[in-house]
């Protein structure tokens, strides 16, 4: 099974980094200024907004979005 | 968090970190958590020690023995817990300031002893800690909040600086490529002999501010066009590299002896002498 991506509330800064990189512009920064997953199905695991967050705030996860 | 790579190397309590949204120190704390790990090193045989400075302060989020000690001086500690100890492997984690200003003479004499450290230092081109001063990596022209009219100091080029110096192993990667970093990260800590690795990052609060390059996202965006790889490089006139950062290994050789190996052996000969 294909491990998509999970956001970490906690841990998010809201700095947006991992919006300008998913090749498929799925995040964006909510109205709490944290990033959130739009369309997770979309999602192709390529691990580029997990590898380059600054916060530790990413990781991938199952269809249920379990860490 | 449950059962993840954070997890088990980040201390849970300390986290989110002091780094303002953006900061490019969490990506190379990152991917050197990631190189670690993949390594599968023993963790009781790993120490690692900082100066001063806000990239210095990754330490403080680390489950492993750790250090941080005064501006300038990770190196000497650092040589210091290597000389006693030289089974362990001792990791500095630096800025540009900590290493290459203040401590700029740590940085070469460990170079050229050629002691087996590995000195990972993040690079933003400026003083971050202290309100985004110029640093020795500041760009020419570039502003800071000591150099309001652009910096008229020429940069010091740190991997051009160890190489000259004597270091065995430096490399250079930035925060816009992490796997690479991690990969880079990985040699430099296998490598027998002082390693450096320089990690282009950006400080999006003060040195990004100051010079309008927009948000951490576009701050990101620019390595793009930037980074140059040392092969591509290497196909290019000094006209099509001004301004590009070159990134990957400088040196990697293994021909001269490792500082802590010469003193074992000085110290057997000093003994063999005494018995004659
Ligand atoms: C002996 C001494 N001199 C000066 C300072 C003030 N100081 C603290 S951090 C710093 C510069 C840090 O710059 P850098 O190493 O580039 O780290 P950054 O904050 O950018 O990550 C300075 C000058 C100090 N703490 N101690
Ligand atoms: S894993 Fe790739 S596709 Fe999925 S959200 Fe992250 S950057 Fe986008
Ligand atoms: S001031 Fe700069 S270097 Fe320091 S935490 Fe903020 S962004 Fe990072």
């Amino acid at each position: 099974m294909k491990l998509k991506v999970v956001i970490d509330r906690k841990m998010c800064k809201g700095c947006g980094i991992c919006v300008v990189l998913c090749p498929k512009k799925i995040l964006k920064i909510d109205e709490e200024g944290k990033a959130s997953v739009t369309e997770r199905q979309e999602c192709i695991g390529c691990r580029q907004c997990e590898f380059h967050c600054p916060d530790f705030a990413i990781l991938m996860g199952d269809d249920d979005g379990q860490l | 968090m449950k059962n993840n790579i954070y997890d088990k190397y980040l201390v849970e309590e300390k986290m989110p970190t002091m780094w303002c949204p953006g900061c490019g120190n969490g990506i190379v704390l990152q991917s050197i958590i990631r190189a670690i790990d993949e390594m599968d090193l023993d963790p009781e045989k790993i120490v690692f020690v900082s100066g001063i400075g806000c990239s210095s302060r990754a330490v403080n989020y680390l489950k492993f023995d750790c250090m941080h000690t005064n501006h300038g001086r990770a190196i000497a500690f650092a040589t210091g817990i290597k000389m006693a100890n030289p089974e362990l492997k001792v990791i500095v984690l630096t800025g540009d300031g900590d290493c290459a200003s203040i401590g700029g003479n740590h940085l070469i004499h460990a170079c050229r002893r050629n002691i087996d450290l590995t000195v990972i230092c993040m690079n933003n081109s400026n003083y971050g800690m202290t309100g985004g001063q110029y640093s020795p990596t500041t760009p020419l022209n570039s502003f800071t909040k000591t150099s309001v009219y652009g910096s008229y100091e020429p940069p010091f080029d740190l991997c051009d600086l160890t190489k000259s110096a004597g270091a065995t192993y430096v490399a250079r990667c930035a925060t816009y490529l992490p796997v690479q970093m991690k990969d880079i990260i990985k040699k430099a800590l296998n490598h027998h002999g002082l390693s450096f690795v320089d990690c282009a990052s950006d400080c999006p609060s003060l040195y990004g501010r100051l010079n309008r390059l927009g948000d951490a996202g576009e701050m990101m965006l620019r390595w793009k066009d930037r980074l140059v790889s040392v092969t591509q490089s290497q196909k290019m006139s000094e006209e099509e590299l001004k301004d590009k950062v070159i990134w990957g290994e400088f040196v990697n050789k293994s021909d001269r002896m490792e500082y802590t190996d010469i003193y074992k052996e000085n110290i057997r000969r000093a003994k063999e002498a005494a018995h004659e």
